[in-house]
């Protein structure tokens, strides 16, 4: 069974919760004593109907605002998949809660109620998804049963959007007409709307090919951890503990590793259930090298002919975090795949105005929840490649030194100085 | 193609395995909460699988409540030392033996609480700076929104509403002196995976996991075992049933289940089935309130 992670994004008023209430419901991963509570708390609140929303919203805090604050992870599965999903809060000031879930999501589901149409929420959740190369976008149009179930509603919403999609980087859109409510097209057709013959929204989620969002063709391998038994069985024995970030591995292969830039090959792959004659990303695995090389936690093994760059010049998006503003000439921690440094804010390029994709070039900070292209020189070298080429090698975190907070999340754009 | 599709328990085990050599390679002091539960000892499989052909390269601790069962204790005890780990107690029975905590009583008392006392005791003790835990988001409301790093104050303490932003695989374990990070490398496990998982593998877990007869109580809903820890009231009478346990703590608050499920596979078709979540059906100590678990984490639980 592969496994499938969402994110989802949306208001509120959307009924985003319903829907996440609705599939878990459906598939079975709601449990009575959690709908017993639900279905009490409800009562107890004067509701007409249970709210689903108090499923997901699990702070106290969260249940008195009746907002979502936090990325909460909600699990289900179907004989076809297994599901997580990041369920992110829509509000504006919670941009980095939909930053983070979309980090790891091979798929972002934004949710539009068809009375409303293309809200600038809608817009933004998009521009995130597409900035954090989520391969794969749904655009639910929730509540067709308050538009008739009207074709042309639909249509025109999805229009729309792709127009503005266009201007985005998504490899796959997909739009879905449902309601959340009663269960259309969710995970069975609805009677209701005869005029759409694609998928339910959990048959899509179910069928979509993600093999191929994995990049298998560069090879990367971040030392994470020397492995040195010291024991007697073991005496001599070296293994560089890591998780492969791109491409295969194979023994006999020639690898090049960084920040050195000698040249081996792979005398073996090792794992607790025996060799490894393969390597591929996600797996976890520990490679032991045929010639004895200086090789330690942040070295990259790659290939000769097909490495990362060294540089410690970094030219990144930025999506910001903490209310501290970031700004020029400050200086930060920065985790990139196994390595931590330090980096320096060069140069603020412009900010992104998410809504209408504008730049401001005048910008001189970046604010909480704002995104901008910064230039920044990191202490010592990272071997870094385009976030759009490698998620894993091209992103990294950055960290107040003071309070030891994870203030920025960046995506590598380019290396160049 | 080749690796077309990554089976989802393979996804799972590698990132748990990332999880535990990072914290290897950046905390000075880590510790593995080990209880002997069905969890925990999954979490020790993939610990020993990150650091192959080595040993395990931390301690693992038990917080002890002092209401155990034998079986989880012997089982906890041959495996460590199968292990070549060192095993640390955090002993309630010591906190209280202290007068550092006083016990409830009566019947329905608990040691569940002092339970976060002898945790904090314990890591404070051991000047460990990181503790993986086997909680998982599926388990409770709460939960689901824990952190995989998850950073505790000076006090232990655990703030909901300001969480640091987890990206990526990209973890930030940083901390100051006296502070420390608790690590959950099965955060995105549920207890399907769990049990597809000790099938796959053929863990062995402590028996009481499994289909046996024994004689309980019902109280609050829930089946009881008897015990020497257990205070009956006056109209109870113990009675011998088919039962199994979904879940293993303190012995005085963990119920278990009817159950004819002698092995993985038939656990796996109940749990699949199951239209109570373990918690809800098995602890006690989980129907405080709603925010039942929000506040014991907020005070340093696990």
């Amino acid at each position: 069974m592969e496994m499938l992670r969402f994110a989802t994004a949306g208001s509120v008023d959307d009924g985003k919760s319903t829907l996440i209430g609705r599939l878990l419901l459906d598939s079975k991963q709601i449990f009575e004593d959690q709908l017993e509570a639900v279905e009490k708390t409800s009562r107890e609140k004067g509701f007409d109907y249970t709210n689903l929303a108090l499923l997901t919203d699990g702070l106290r805090s969260e249940r008195e605002q009746g907002i979502t604050i936090d990325v909460a992870y909600r699990y289900f599965a179907t004989p076809k998949r297994k599901f997580i999903i990041a369920d992110t809060p829509g509000h504006v000031q919670y941009t980095r809660n939909m930053v983070t879930g979309a980090s790891t999501a091979d798929l972002a589901l934004v949710l539009i109620d068809a009375r409303k149409g293309i809200l600038e929420q809608s817009r933004r959740h998009a521009v995130i998804a597409s900035l954090l190369r989520v391969s794969h976008l749904v655009l639910c149009v929730n509540k067709m049963d308050l538009v008739d179930w009207e074709e042309d509603v639909f249509n025109s919403i999805c229009e729309e959007f792709s127009e503005f999609a266009a201007k985005l980087d998504i490899p796959d859109l997909t739009f879905i007409p449902i309601s959340a409510l009663n269960g259309d097209n969710v995970t069975t057709h609805s009677d209701h709307m005869p005029w759409y013959g694609g998928p339910t929204l959990l048959y899509h989620l179910e069928h979509l090919y993600i093999a191929s969002d994995r990049n298998l063709i560069d090879p990367r391998f971040p030392v994470q951890y020397v492995i040195r038994p010291m024991s007697n069985e073991h005496h001599d024995y070296r293994g560089y503990a890591g998780q492969v970030s791109g491409g295969t591995f194979r023994p006999g292969d020639e690898v090049m590793v960084l920040p050195s830039g000698m040249t081996t090959t792979i005398a073996g792959i090792d794992s607790f259930d025996g060799p490894v004659s393969e390597a591929v990303p996600p797996m976890s695995v520990t490679i032991r090298l045929t010639d004895n090389l200086d090789v330690s936690r942040g070295d990259m093994i790659c290939r000769p002919r097909n490495a990362s760059v060294a540089t410690q010049d970094v030219d990144a998006m930025i999506c910001w975090f903490t209310e501290r503003p970031l700004s020029e000439r400050t200086t930060y921690g920065i985790k990139h795949t196994t390595n931590n440094a330090r980096c320096q804010v060069r140069h603020l390029a412009y900010r992104l105005d998410i809504n209408t994709l504008s730049r401001d070039e005048s910008a001189t900070e970046l604010n909480m929840n704002e995104i901008g292209r910064v230039q920044l020189r990191v202490t010592a070298p990272l071997f870094v490649d385009e976030y759009r080429r490698n998620r894993m090698t091209g992103s990294f975190i950055l960290i107040d030194e003071g309070t030891n907070e994870t203030v920025g999340a960046g995506m590598i754009i380019g290396t160049d100085a | 193609m080749k690796a077309v599709q990554v089976p989802h328990l393979d996804a799972l085990e590698a990132e748990s395995i990332h999880i535990f050599r990072e914290v290897a390679a950046e905390f000075e002091r880590p510790v593995m909460l080990f209880s002997g539960g069905k969890d925990s000892i999954v979490m020790l499989r993939l610990a020993e699988k990150a650091f192959y052909p080595a040993r395990i390269p931390f301690p693992v601790m038990h917080v002890d409540t002092g209401h155990n069962f034998d079986e989880v204790i012997d089982y906890r005890d041959r495996r460590v030392a199968e292990l070549g780990v060192n095993l640390v107690i955090a002993s309630v029975q010591a906190a209280i033996d202290s007068g550092r905590v006083v016990e409830e009583t009566g019947p329905r008392s608990s040691r569940n609480k002092l339970q976060t006392v002898a945790l904090l005791d314990g890591i404070s003790d051991g000047k460990y700076d990181a503790a993986f835990g086997g909680g998982r988001r599926d388990e409770e409301k709460a939960r689901a929104k824990e952190r995989i790093y998850s950073f505790r104050d000076e006090f232990g303490q655990w703030d909901p509403k300001n969480q640091r932003p987890e990206l990526w695989n990209l973890y930030n374990g940083r901390h100051k002196r006296g502070e420390h990070i608790r690590v959950f490398p099965i955060s995105n496990w549920t207890e399907l995976d769990i049990w597809q998982y000790i099938e796959r593998e053929e863990i062995e877990i402590p028996s009481i996991y499994y289909a046996h007869r024994r004689p309980v109580i019902k109280r609050d809903g829930m089946l009881l075992a008897i015990t020497p820890f257990l205070t009956l009231l006056p109209d109870e009478v113990p009675e011998e049933m088919l039962v199994r346990f979904r879940t293993v703590g303190d012995a005085t608050c963990t119920g278990a289940v009817e159950s004819p499920a002698s092995n993985p596979a038939e656990v796996i078709i109940e749990v699949a089935a199951a239209r109570i979540t373990e918690r809800g059906a098995t602890r006690a100590d989980d129907r405080i309130s709603e925010a039942g678990m929000e506040d014991r984490k907020r005070e340093g639980y696990f």
